[in-house]
């Protein structure tokens, strides 16, 4: 089992990478997004570096949705998917890997990239390391939570933008932790570790209960 | 012991329509059973049933046999091969097979699965290993996607018009290639409507839609 895993695991972050650029494509679309802002609000540096850590956690949101329509769709209309489901793996352990390598090749880049783009967002050193660390924390509860609208739409031909009215207010809880723990590095009221284990603790049900739903939603999808 | 596929009291419905009503069969190790009927009469429907893909309205499919436990889905121990081909076409030939290698096949006869190269011989095609399948023709990518029916060896085939853009060559090994797999104790499931050179196998003619 251990083997099929590794093996879909691998598959996945191969296809990332042929298809689309991979992890390219969502960190230019990540920059695009914290470039736009700037302009649109004007270069007010102190504005700027108070609603930084908000700017970047909305593009990294936006970033995540993208491809993330593609997570089952793809499998769904080649056939792969009623193949992965006769193996003897359990199709949730099978979704939750799928979830872990699409995290892996598109919200890592985009973590890495955040403290650089966050320069452009005049934020100093402390709020650069909090939204990193928010990031690094709160994604994989964008990931998985998006999951599930993915499966919920596998089997749609034009399933992108219903998805992604069904995820994001599912995430507004991750958004609201998110930037709250990321404002809290860098000073205020609230201490930065009351927010970010709420954050962690969203991260962590979702990983655990996302896999059940998206499983679920794909048997239900194809009967 | 040799392989036993029971299907009782099958019945299956799709947006509400029942195609198949009360259907109960048995198939044994070496035998093949060919679904014919006419267009929307259910073959394809029954075929995903028993590849475990459809849940029946009611009824049991089972499956005993060597190394088959007593509460393992049919599906496990089946191949199912239908319209598309589960070939991403981005990935080589041989990047497809290996994969379907490993997350198909069973822990048990592993070591005795035969490589992704080895099997792209075996189905004629050793030269597009190193190609991704999305350049391949629509028969060289059928004959990659029947290759997944031995890099993981399962006891039961389910084919869903497999000859589908095959040219005469690839027919006839298609034919041999399952007339090997019956006397190694396979099973064969297959819905067509051409004749697939199964020889005496089992007819189910599925009435016309109702």
């Amino acid at each position: 089992m251990t083997a099929a895993l590794s093996a879909l695991f691998w598959r996945e972050l191969k296809l990332a990478n042929r298809i689309g650029g991979g992890a390219a494509m969502g960190v230019v679309f990540f920059l695009i997004l914290v470039t736009i802002v700037p302009f649109s609000i004007g270069p007010d540096l102190n504005l700027l570096s108070r609603i930084g850590p908000a700017i970047l956690w909305i593009a990294a949101l936006l970033a995540t949705l993208l491809g993330l329509d593609r997570l089952f769709q793809s499998d769904q209309e080649d056939g792969s998917l009623d193949a992965l489901r006769m193996s003897e793996t359990p199709l949730e352990l099978i979704v939750a890997v799928k979830c872990a390598a699409h995290w892996c090749a598109t919200c890592l880049p985009l973590i890495a990239a955040a403290p650089l783009f966050g320069v452009m967002l005049a934020m100093d050193g402390t709020a650069l390391a909090g939204v990193t660390a928010t990031l690094a924390a709160g994604t994989p509860a964008l990931t998985f939570l998006g999951a599930i609208g993915a499966a919920l739409t596998a089997s749609l031909r034009r399933g992108g933008l219903l998805m992604a009215i069904l995820i994001l207010p599912l995430a507004i809880p991750v958004l609201i932790f998110g930037v709250s723990a990321s404002a809290a590095a860098s000073g205020g009221t609230v201490p930065f570790l009351t927010p970010f284990l709420v954050l962690l603790a969203l991260s962590l049900a979702s990983i655990a209960l996302a896999p059940f739903a998206a499983a679920a939603a794909l048997r239900a999808m194809s009967d | 012991m040799p392989f036993l596929l029971r299907v009782e009291r099958l019945t299956l419905a799709r947006g509400g329509r029942t195609l198949v009503a009360d259907l109960s069969f048995e198939l044994k190790s070496g035998e093949a059973l060919v679904v014919t009927g006419p267009n929307g009469a259910g073959k394809s429907t029954l075929l995903r049933a028993l590849a475990g893909l459809l849940t029946p309205v009611s009824g049991a499919i089972a499956m005993t046999g060597d190394g088959v436990n007593a509460d393992d889905p049919a599906a496990i121990h089946a191949h199912y091969v239908g319209h598309s081909d589960a070939m991403k076409s981005a990935l080589t030939a041989r990047e497809n097979l290996a994969f379907w290698g490993a997350a198909l096949g069973a822990r048990s006869v592993r070591h005795t699965a035969p490589a992704p190269d080895d099997v792209l011989r075996r189905v004629g095609l050793p030269q597009v290993a190193d190609l991704p399948t999305g350049w391949l023709s629509a028969g060289q990518k059928r004959r990659v996607a029947l290759g997944r029916l031995f890099v993981a060896p399962r006891p039961l085939w389910i084919l869903d018009e497999p000859a589908t853009a095959l040219d005469r060559a690839a027919q006839d090994r298609l034919a041999a290639e399952m007339a090997l797999h019956r006397e190694a104790g396979g099973l064969i499931v297959a819905a067509t409507h051409a004749p697939l050179g199964l020889e005496d196998a089992h007819e189910l003619r599925l009435g016309d839609p109702q």
